[in-house]
Order: C-alpha cells, then structure tokens, then sequence
C-alpha cells in the first residue's frame, strides 16, 4: 500500500507540473457549458419545466464530459509508463505488481475531482444554485468518483493494448459524445421514439437524473438503483478484463 | 553461497504470432554466469536476447527450462529473484517529469531504502549527473539519460544487474560514457548481464561472450577462447589477430550454411 502511495505521489507531480492536462481537461466541457447556457439556453428553456434554471440543468451532463476527457489521460498516463518501460523497471522491483496500476487509478480518481471541482466553481460564476444539504452533496460526490472509478476501469485496458498514443486517446470520444444522445441537455421527451428509447435507457440518463435530483433536492426514484447497477456492472466488467490484460502483458 | 551468479538450463520461449503462427524464439539456452563477472549475450536484432533478459528479471514466464538468479528460481521464487536484480531495460527508462534526484529518490523509496536522498546524492555524484540533480530528466542527453538510468538499477545495490542493450540508439561519445560506467561497476563486485548486438562493445566490457544464434547458444567463452576457434593468426606482410567481429560472422555463417544443408 505504501508503495501505490509512493507511485501515486509520482503522478500527482506529473499533474501539478503540467497543469495544462488539467485545464484541456476542464476546456471543453466549459466551452460545451457556455454555448448550451448562451446559445442554446433560451431555446431549450422553453421545454424545462417552469422556473428551472438551464445552468442547474446542464451541469450533471457537463460533470460526466469532464470525467469522460479526463479519463482520457489516465490512458495517455498509463500507455506512456508501458511504452517508456517504467512498468518493466517498478514490476521488476520488489514491490506488488499491482501498485503501478494502482497508483494510476488513484491519480485518475484525484485529477478528476480536481477538474469537477473547477466546473462546479465555473458553473457557480454563470448562475448554478442548489439547495441541497450536506448529505445530498455528498451522494452527488460518490457517484461521481463511482462514475470516474467506472470509467478510468475502462481507460486502462486501452492503456495496456494500444499501439500509439494517438490510438490510446480514441476509445473516449464515443463515452465524451454519450452525454448528448441523453438527458443531460434537454428532455429525452421531444425526441424521436427510437432516439428516445436509447436515451432513456443507457446509463448516462439514469446518472444525470440523480445528480440533477439530488442538487434540486428533488424525490430521487428508482433510477439511482438503475445508475448504480450500470456503474457497478460496467466497472466490473472492465476491471476484470483490465486485469487480465495486465497480468498478461506486464 | 556458491560462485554462480545466475544459471539457466534448457531455456524455451515460443511467441505466438497472428493467423496461428508462432515463432519460436528460445530453442533450449544454456549458459552460466559466475558472481562479479560481466557476461555478454551477443546476438543480431530479434535473437531473442531481451526475451531471454524478460524471463531471467521475472517479467515474462518461459515455456520451458529452468533458470536460477542469485540461486533462486525465476518462475517460482519471482519475489526473491527481483530482491536481488535490477532491470536495466533497452529504452532508458526515467520519468522524464521528475528530475533526476527525484527518480533516484522514487526507487529507493520503492526498494525501501534508508536515507533515500543521501542514497540519491551519492549516486548522482558517482555518475557526473550533480549539476544537473534538479533539472527535470526529460531535459537529459540520451547520455545522460543512461547514465540516470543505470544509477536508478544501482539503489539498494543489487547483486545481479541485467543491462538490456545499453548502448543502442546512444551517439559515440555518449557510448564511451557509459562504457566507462559498466567497467566501473564490474570493480563493485557486482554480476552483470549485458545483451549488446555491437561486437566491439562486447569486446570491451565483457569477461565472458556468448552469442545467441537461431534460438540457442553456439559458442560462449572469454575473448581468448572465441578467437582461439578460428585458425591461429597468419603471419604475413602484418600480422592480424581476428576481431571478435570476424568470430562472429565466421560461425554465424557456417551455422547458417549448415542448417541449408
């Protein structure tokens, strides 16, 4: 354990020298923020429900973009330690083979924290409110670092396998585009029966509509359940899978 | 304690490759290094000298044969084994975020080390990289940068070092230095393994030669022993005593030609 803590200090330096990984991370789905809130905003306003503030709306989905990007460099991460050999040289180390990865893991969840906190500041600044209490908040922190442990499962297997750099970077563009086949920025009832029905029923929805209900301090129904079943399921898989993958290749 | 360093016995390694096809690298190797010689494993691109260098530093299991490193077992005795190695990969491999002082520091930190900065600084000064302690590694030389790299293989000093092509890809200049860097460490005591595809790198730093042909080990001996393979030299307008490199493509080609027959 003391060893993954060593190796995640590692990282984290990586990340306070480059902040720049920090700030692209944060950049895009600021920029998807503001165009929605000023561009779009007073269009979309119309199929809110009355009083709804387009800025609270948009925020869950904007929260999952970020972890989708920042996940991204968990991959960039790990593919640069394979491809550079510093896996071969810790793994020949006296140490468990699991702490390199697991210090990846760590960062992951670290750095994206750190770039949700930044949005959240941001979307304050153009009019995010929220009512909710201490406990709701903190439901809200938890799924998102369950969504982020979720997806960072998923970015270390093309971590592991990818050829390229360019290559390693890829697999988050469909998970970044999820959120706009969603609720996340409008509701799923204007849309077309077919787009609706896949909407409704991937997982991004399910989590966008907690968040949103535990800031609006609105009933949370079943689909907390249907979010954390999609996290939990899809993480395990992935991790499984990433093990395997790891076991084999370093 | 006994004299051998590390000993590996009928050693096998098959890749698969795409379609069904598998190439089989390792065809039963055998050799043995004694404890505090420097022993060179010479061999073209693709002979299997990082494949044998993987199994003996527990990265990648054989398929079949043995190998002991410092006496223990590499396939079941792994965590003894890296307690008594370090792996000098063929690309250097530093963080090149961290500064030299803070890789250094970073391993001895992970091999639990006392006193991971002293350790640090001693071996910074040892290989010339004082001055440039706080620059980031990423800024390094590609000399420099090995010689960071074989400092890190040095924290905790481990009996048994495995250098992976350690010169590949350096300038000549940058060659030299790290040439002089192993010479110095062999004067330590400690055993090292080099792979090297130059001959004349083999022929200056190595005590012991074996060269990995075709999946096994076709000859292996000092200096003196591999020339003394070939006919005695000819005196004639000078006298020319055979290069390791003539040795070398002498028995590579007559393996070759026989194994056409």
């Amino acid at each position: 354990m003391s060893k993954t803590i060593t190796l995640f200090g590692r990282l984290m330096k990586h990340i306070t020298r480059s902040p720049d990984t920090i700030i692209t991370v944060c950049i895009t789905p600021i920029g998807i923020m503001l165009m929605f809130v000023y561009v779009m905003g007073g269009a979309v306003k119309t199929s809110l429900p009355a009083g709804m503030n387009y800025v609270s709306y948009l925020l869950p989905g904007i929260l999952l973009i970020t972890i989708a990007s920042g996940t991204a460099y968990t991959t960039v991460r790990l593919f640069s330690d394979v491809a550079t050999g510093l896996f071969s040289r810790f793994n020949s180390m006296p140490i468990k083979r699991s702490a390199m990865l697991w210090s990846h893991v760590m960062t992951s969840v670290v750095s994206n924290l750190i770039s949700v906190v930044i949005v959240i500041l941001v979307a304050l600044t153009m009019g995010f409110r929220s009512s909710a209490g201490p406990l709701a908040w903190l439901a809200v922190a938890g799924l998102v670092m369950l969504f982020t442990l979720t997806l960072t499962w998923i970015a270390v297997i093309p971590g592991l396998v990818a050829k390229t750099v360019d290559g390693a970077g890829v697999y988050a563009y469909p998970l970044i585009f999820l959120p706009f086949i969603s609720s996340a920025f409008v509701p799923t009832a204007t849309m077309p029966a077919a787009v609706r029905a896949f909407a409704e029923n991937q997982p991004v929805t399910s989590i966008v509509n907690t968040i949103r209900a535990l800031l609006m301090r609105a009933t949370i129904g079943s689909e907390i359940w249907v979010a954390l079943a999609w996290c939990i399921g899809i993480m395990a898989v992935a991790y499984v899978f990433a093990m395997r993958i790891y076991r084999r290749r370093v | 304690m006994t004299d051998t360093a590390i000993e590996v016995t009928g050693l096998r390694k098959t890749f698969a490759g795409p379609k069904g096809a598998s190439t089989e690298v390792l065809r039963g190797v055998d050799f043995t290094v004694r404890r505090g010689e420097i022993f060179a494993l010479l061999g073209s691109n693709g002979a299997g000298k990082t494949t044998i260098i993987n199994i003996l530093s527990t990265l990648l299991a054989a398929d079949g044969g043995s190998a002991t490193v410092a006496g223990f077992d590499v396939a079941r005795q792994a965590a003894q084994v890296r307690e008594n190695i370090s792996l000098t990969g063929q690309f250097a491999a530093v963080d090149g975020i961290l500064t030299g002082r803070e890789n250094i520091v970073l391993v001895a930190k992970l091999r639990d080390v006392p006193e991971p900065t002293k350790v640090a600084d001693a071996l910074l000064a040892r290989f010339g990289l004082t001055e440039a302690a706080n620059k980031r590694a990423g800024a390094y030389s590609g000399g420099m940068t090995r010689r960071l790299d074989i400092a890190m293989s040095l924290v905790g000093t481990p009996p048994v070092i495995f250098l992976d092509e350690p010169t590949t890809g350096l300038d000549p200049e940058a060659r030299l230095e790290v040439w002089k860097t192993v010479k110095g460490l062999a004067d330590s005591g400690v055993t090292i393994l080099l792979t090297t595809q130059y001959l004349d790198e083999a022929e200056q730093l190595a005590d012991r030669v074996a060269i990995l042909h075709g999946g096994t080990i076709i000859v292996n001996g000092t200096l003196e022993e591999l020339k003394a393979l070939l006919p005695p030299a000819k005196v004639e307008y000078i006298e020319k005593q055979p290069t390791l490199e003539d040795v070398f493509l002498a028995l590579v080609g007559e393996k070759e030609a026989s194994s056409d027959e």
